[in-house]
């Protein structure tokens, strides 16, 4: 049977260095497959998180020769097969120990989000039209590697200030709701740090659920809070009226 | 003694965070409690993000003839009248509020024209009866229910492994725990639980289950001296991927034929004609599971030894908008266009009918304090689950097992914690790193090769009694099983407790499924291949007794004469 070298970062928050370790290739082989055979073979204690291995939990979560993937959908026979496939920990979280980060700072973001709110008396009736659009954004899984690839975090570091694209998806799922009646504009603008995203697409193209997440949800939020917060003339209506009522 | 850990004290302490353990969260944060969900993996993660076809609830949007009695006869009939009437008729007719106030917190599901929620067909279902969100709708359904949950102010202990239940004096009174991040110890006390821990599909070698499977919540309560029941009913869901190899066992959702599916074997037979001509494709799953097997045994499999599934008659378009998931997870593991070419598919152990006995109405298990919901509970589904009854389940008898679990919070006070219990706990959890035997890895696999070859779909006294000797000697190598490394994040020590689960839990199918001599839903027997009247009326109990797995046989309550009724309706 082929062989190939995975080079597995081993360490934890106080350093560590990669692993070369010979693995058996199979035909249609992903690269959580190897990660599973050197635990059950080489090093028992080879720290990954997964759960699901098909895509749909998103747990798996690393950097594939230098590129965020599902390691459960990133095919072997796809990558170089003369060189060692390098796996290391997602690169904006803090590492706990070999694959495993520490991603309890997105939960936290989490909280912040108020959640639905239906609007009063409504019958519950939608269109598949309305429901489309925002299935799309219902449709994330969680794996963060958005958040991994974001330079305002992954470079900037500006955790505290930035909820990231994974948030910006979930709040444009609810916003575009079409029953829902809370307003998450001022949260988005104060709080969440939606004017940092200066639209690059980097978590667009990771995306393994290949949600548009720039173009139907960031870039469409930053269109209401322009509008609610800059806009000249809402803003005199605002001072007239007094009114802070939820657009739709 | 006890400050030498971390303690956390909860009226109601859950076990799992799947749909069950959320959803007993939510009542039993509603009825007051204060709550703790403790669970292996992070948040949003568990076994119910793969659920795929949707909910069962006879909410008659799309069949307006549907209706409760239907659901009610249909999940009976399925589960060959094992099932816990009581379960089956509060499920049926609690379903559908269950769906309507998922999306009154937020869950937006397909619609319909005049934009009700949309329903699909499926096995076993009489009428269009499945609430469902293309082909992800556990996702829908776990995301809704985890904000719901920490909007409402649940505690949650992510990735904490609880390895056993403290009990004082036949009372429930807490839990021993470590956070796997660290290794480190944690207690809760607590005054009562619910164990919503999900199957133990792990235990065999191709399953569509993930690494969290163990049956620990069964185990937990059998150790705790609770009783567990129908332990033999394991149910293959028919359609796993077979190939290639690193993918085998990967759900292959039910939605696909009640979408329109065709099953067919190498010779271009559609093979259902002879097994079930008249319900075809959406027969019950024990059904299509024995087609499918026997047409691979009897040399009319396909190339890899399954058969092919193919929906690519249907447009292009309505596939992947109805099936997207499984249309990526085809083209991107194992490069086939299900929208042009078919599928090969074969079957895959997924889900166990059997769990901790329960009461219908609340969830309580024979111990009092400890209740349980969801798959590692028994009873609703009898010997064959019908697709879409887990969701309407997990939200149905999760909701009844946080409310019955906070009114005993508040009738009970907190028991004291057993000093000797929690020092047993410790010194079990750490054996591993002074042992001197095997890879937990090692023991595991060997396990997965005996339930796989032995304790299959079908099945035999020869088999089965080889298969409890083979499972003695693993059981010595697992206790002797040791690890590398420190207690950091460190999954083979991890594997070592779950080994425990899963020993536990195949002994007690192993031995329910020697005992029963008949063959009834997922159950089959090549030696005893008919249905048995004396045991259509008997469950297998399986509990621990002076330190021993014991099997009893406990009788089904007999039926009042209104259910009686809508069952023999057409």
């Amino acid at each position: 049977m082929a062989e190939t070298v995975l080079r597995v970062f081993r360490g934890d928050a106080g350093g560590g260095a990669t692993v070369d370790y010979k693995v058996p290739v199979a035909p249609g082989m992903v690269v959580l497959d190897a990660l599973h055979y050197i635990q059950g073979h080489l090093a028992p204690d080879l720290a990954v998180r997964w759960n699901c291995k098909a895509g749909k939990c998103g747990s798996c979560s690393a950097e594939v020769n230098g590129r965020p993937r599902l390691t459960c959908k990133t095919r072997m026979d796809e990558l170089p097969k003369d060189e060692p496939i390098t796996v290391m920990p997602m690169k904006s979280f803090p590492k706990i120990k070999d694959l495993v980060t520490d991603v309890s700072w997105n939960y936290r973001v989490n909280k912040k989000i108020p959640p639905f709110q239906p609007r009063r008396d409504t019958d519950f009736k939608i269109s598949q039209l309305d429901v489309d659009r925002v299935q799309e954004f219902r449709k994330c899984i969680e794996c963060f590697l958005c958040q991994n690839v974001c330079h305002v975090l992954r470079d900037h570091d500006k955790k505290e200030q930035f909820a990231g694209p994974r948030f910006f998806v979930r709040v444009a799922g609810l916003e575009m709701h079409p029953l829902d009646g809370a307003n998450r504009t001022r949260l988005l603008k104060d709080e969440l740090g939606l004017g940092l995203c200066n639209i690059t697409k980097c978590c667009t193209e990771v995306c393994p659920e290949e949600i548009h997440i720039t173009d139907n949800a960031i870039i469409p939020l930053k269109e209401r809070v322009v509008d609610e917060f800059y806009d000249p003339l809402t803003m005199l209506f605002r001072k007239m009226r007094g009114s802070n009522e939820k657009r739709n | 003694m006890t400050t030498n850990y971390e303690v956390r004290e909860h009226d109601v302490l859950i076990i799992g965070a799947g749909g069950a353990g959320l959803r007993a969260a939510i009542e039993a944060l509603a009825q007051g409690a204060s709550v703790g969900v403790v669970c292996k993996s992070l948040l949003g993660k568990a076994h119910t993000v793969m659920a795929e076809g949707g909910i069962a609830a006879a909410m008659a949007n799309v069949d307006p003839a549907d209706n409760w009695k239907v659901h009610f006869r249909d999940t009976m009939r399925g589960g060959k009248m094992l099932n816990n009437w009581r379960m089956a008729q509060l499920h049926a007719l609690e379903a559908p509020d269950r769906v309507r106030e998922l999306e009154q917190w937020g869950a937006l599901f397909d619609r319909t024209e005049n934009g009700a929620i949309l329903q699909r067909a499926f096995g076993g279902h009489t009428f269009k009866r499945l609430c469902h969100v293309g082909d992800r709708t556990g996702l829908e359904l776990i995301r809704t229910l985890q904000d719901r949950g920490v909007q409402q102010g649940v505690d949650c202990y992510m990735e904490c492994t609880v390895t056993r239940l403290l009990v004082e004096n036949d009372r429930f009174a807490g839990a021993f725990a470590y956070w796997r991040e660290n290794g480190r110890f944690i207690v809760f006390k607590a005054k009562a639980v619910v164990i919503a821990t999900g199957g133990i599909g792990k235990a065999w070698t191709v399953t569509s289950n993930s690494w969290e499977y163990t049956g620990d919540g069964m185990a937990l309560a059998y150790e705790a001296g609770a009783e567990l029941m129908d332990m033999e009913f394991v149910q293959f869901h028919p359609t796993g991927m077979v190939w290639p190899p690193g993918v085998q066992g990967i759900l292959v959702t039910e939605a696909v034929r009640g979408e329109g599916g065709i099953l067919r074997n190498k010779l271009g037979e559609r093979f259902m004609e002879k097994y079930d001509p008249k319900r075809m494709e959406l027969s019950t799953r024990d059904v299509v599971s024995r087609s499918i097997y026997t047409e691979v045994r009897e040399g009319r499999g396909t190339e890899h030894g399954g058969a092919y599934l193919d929906i690519s008659h249907k447009p292009a378009e309505y596939v992947k908008k109805k099936l997207p998931s499984m249309y990526h997870q085809f083209k991107e593991l194992a490069d086939v266009d299900i929208t042009k070419e078919p599928m090969e598919v074969g079957p895959t152990c997924h889900y166990m009918m059997g769990g901790i006995r329960v009461e219908a109405e609340t969830g309580q298990s024979s111990m009092p304090g400890i209740f349980a919901a969801g798959e590692a509970a028994a009873g609703l589904h009898g010997a064959n689950r019908l697709g879409g009854n887990s969701l309407s389940d997990l939200l149905v008898f999760g909701r009844r097992a946080g409310m019955a679990a906070a009114a005993h919070a508040k009738q009970t006070a907190y028991a004291p914690l057993d000093n000797a219990q929690m020092q047993e706990a410790e010194r079990e959890l750490l054996a591993p790193f002074s042992n001197t035997g095997e890879s937990p890895y090692a023991v595991h696999r060997d396990l997965q090769t005996v339930m796989q070859s032995l304790v299959g779909i079908y099945r035999n006294a020869e088999d089965l009694e080889r298969a409890l000797g083979e499972l003695r000697m693993l059981k010595a190598r697992a206790a002797a099983a040791s690890v590398e490394g420190s207690r950091m994040f460190n999954p083979g020590w991890h594997l070592t407790g779950e080994l425990k689960s899963m020993l536990i839990i195949a002994e007690a199918v192993t031995k329910s499924a020697l005992a029963r001599t008949e063959s009834r839903g997922a159950h089959s027997r090549i030696d005893y291949t008919n249905l048995d009247t004396p045991w259509g009326q008997k469950h297998n109990i399986i509990v621990k007794e002076g330190g021993q797995m014991v099997r009893r046989e406990m009788s089904i309550p007999p039926m009042p004469d209104d259910l009686k009724e809508v069952l023999a309706q057409e």
